[in-house]
């Protein structure tokens, strides 16, 4: 059995999405703020964590560690619900963009989606 | 099996375990996160021996340079020594000249102590013995030239850079730590276009990185630009000038903010005069130095107009909180 990873191309595919990804996320004046760290390199190395996850790739994140990673913006900046979907978008349309299928779309934003209540602390 | 030596004491590495594995298991516990290559919290040097390609998977090319490697991906074929990603050597140089560059920016000159070795576009951290403060400058210098030069922007109140302007003599001893920084010229894609931005001093490192580029036998085109607030801010006009002229290659544009523009000159805000002048970035290879705020702006507009981020390279001279 072929994983989702192995499916849409692992690493490589990573590494294409990473700056149309990255692009969207800072374009978008909703969600720019949570990522407009002082070193714009460090983020974008964020994204490339956020994407394997998101794939299916080989990572050592628990929920624990989602909730935790992400609390302070929770609390702090208030993070919440419309972000998380602003983001899923972004990431629908990144894989669009790529030439990703529609069925191999759904199995990701699934994947990302399972995090929603650990990422927004609920 | 490979020892692994890290801060004077040797360790034993069994088959098939990390680097990372192995010191938890000796109870030497390194920064790390994800344990799977990813997070690269576990980012050290090897200081001796060579880490195996796969545990610099995902590094950027100046790192992997410099042996930089993710310890929980290395499982070592030889013995290696390790220190953490920051450690750096101590060294002492004589200030060889001094050269005012404009009416704010000093050149000094230093002998190259022996055994230091660098990258064109990298910075060391000068030391002032008295009472050790110290501050990163960049190095103007190739690693062809039998000295190392720095630009220094006079800052107003500022303690090491008015020392260093008023203060250090010709033929006084200075120390420094170093070198730190990856924003230099990495050999490969000799064709690929370059775009070198930098406002004020930040033309330091990126004169090195055009020579550098230049001396390894870069083809492609060199866009080199010197931002300023004023046109009193520019220097080294004439060397780059000469440069340009010996090297096809290379173009070198200054940009002014505002007052009186000097001929072939661009005005106005550096990162939109640079996306005006050269239009689509995708495929270039970005260097960017200087003024920290300035440097973002540039990092996020060549970004959006197609560089890709794992092909910028930054320094941004942030200066030292208060305190
Ligand atoms: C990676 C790196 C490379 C660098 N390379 C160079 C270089 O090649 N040439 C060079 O001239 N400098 C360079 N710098 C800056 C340099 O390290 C010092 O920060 C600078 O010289 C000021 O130090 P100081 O001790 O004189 O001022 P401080 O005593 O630290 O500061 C005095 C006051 O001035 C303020 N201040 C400091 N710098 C500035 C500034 N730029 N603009 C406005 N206010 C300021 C401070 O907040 C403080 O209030 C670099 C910095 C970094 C991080
Ligand atoms: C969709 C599910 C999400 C997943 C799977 C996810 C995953 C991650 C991971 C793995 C990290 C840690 C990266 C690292 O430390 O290397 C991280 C950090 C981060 N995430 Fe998310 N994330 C999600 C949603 C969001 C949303 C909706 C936002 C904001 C709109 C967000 C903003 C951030 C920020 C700003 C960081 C960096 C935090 C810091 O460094 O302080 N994330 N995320």
């Amino acid at each position: 059995m072929t994983t989702l990873f192995e499916k849409i191309g692992g690493q490589a595919s990573v590494n294409a999405a990473i700056d149309p990804f990255y692009r969207r996320v800072l374009g978008d004046p909703y969600v720019s703020r949570f990522f407009e760290g002082v070193d714009m390199v460090k983020q974008a190395e964020k994204q490339r964590t956020f994407l394997t996850m998101a794939f299916g790739g080989p990572h050592n994140y628990s929920g624990l560690d989602m909730r935790k990673g992400h609390k302070h913006l929770v609390h702090e900046m208030g993070l919440n619900g419309t972000h998380f979907d602003h983001i899923l978008a972004h990431l629908r349309s990144t894989l669009a963009g790529l030439g990703v299928g529609e069925a191999l779309i759904a199995e990701v934003v699934a994947v990302a989606e399972s995090t929603r209540a650990d990422v927004l602390d609920l | 099996m490979p020892d692994i030596s890290f801060e004077g004491i040797t360790y034993d590495c069994a088959a098939d375990e990390t680097v990372l594995d192995s010191l938890t298991r000796h109870g030497v516990l390194l920064p790390s996160g994800c344990r799977s290559g990813s997070c690269h919290a576990c980012k050290v040097k090897a200081i001796k021996g060579k880490p195996p390609v796969a545990s610099q998977a995902g590094l950027r090319e100046p790192l992997k340079e410099q042996n930089y490697f993710l310890a929980c991906m290395c499982k070592p074929d030889e013995a290696l020594e390790i220190a953490l990603a920051d450690a750096s050597d101590k060294y002492s140089a004589t200030v060889i000249e001094k050269s005012w560059l404009n009416d704010t920016v000093v050149r000094i000159r230093l002998t190259r102590p022996e055994g230091f070795n660098y990258r064109a576009g990298q910075f060391i951290n000068l030391l002032r013995t008295s009472d050790q403060l110290a501050r990163s400058y960049s190095l103007a210098s190739i690693e062809g030239d039998d000295f190392l030069e720095v630009h220094i922007k006079r800052v107003p109140e500022g303690r090491m850079s008015n020392w260093l302007c008023d203060e250090l003599q010709q033929d006084q001893e200075i120390s420094f730590f170093g070198p730190s920084g990856s924003c230099f010229y990495v050999q490969g894609k000799a064709e690929q276009p370059l775009l070198l931005a930098g406002t004020g001093t930040g033309l330091a490192p990126l004169y090195g990185i055009a020579r550098d580029a230049i001396r390894a036998g870069h083809t492609g085109p060199i866009q080199l630009f010197h931002a300023s607030h004023g046109a009193e801010g520019l220097y080294y006009s004439s060397e780059l000038e000469q440069l340009a002229a010996a090297h096809a290659q290379l173009t070198c544009t200054a940009c002014v903010l505002q007052g009186d523009i000097p001929e072939g000159a661009l005005s106005g805000a550096v990162d939109a005069a640079v996306v005006n002048r050269l239009g689509d970035l995708a495929g270039y290879r970005v260097f960017l130095c200087g003024d920290a705020p300035v440097v973002e702006l540039m990092q996020r507009s060549f970004f959006f107009a197609g560089a890709s981020m794992q092909d910028i390279y930054a320094d941004a001279f942030s200066f030292t909180p208060a305190g």
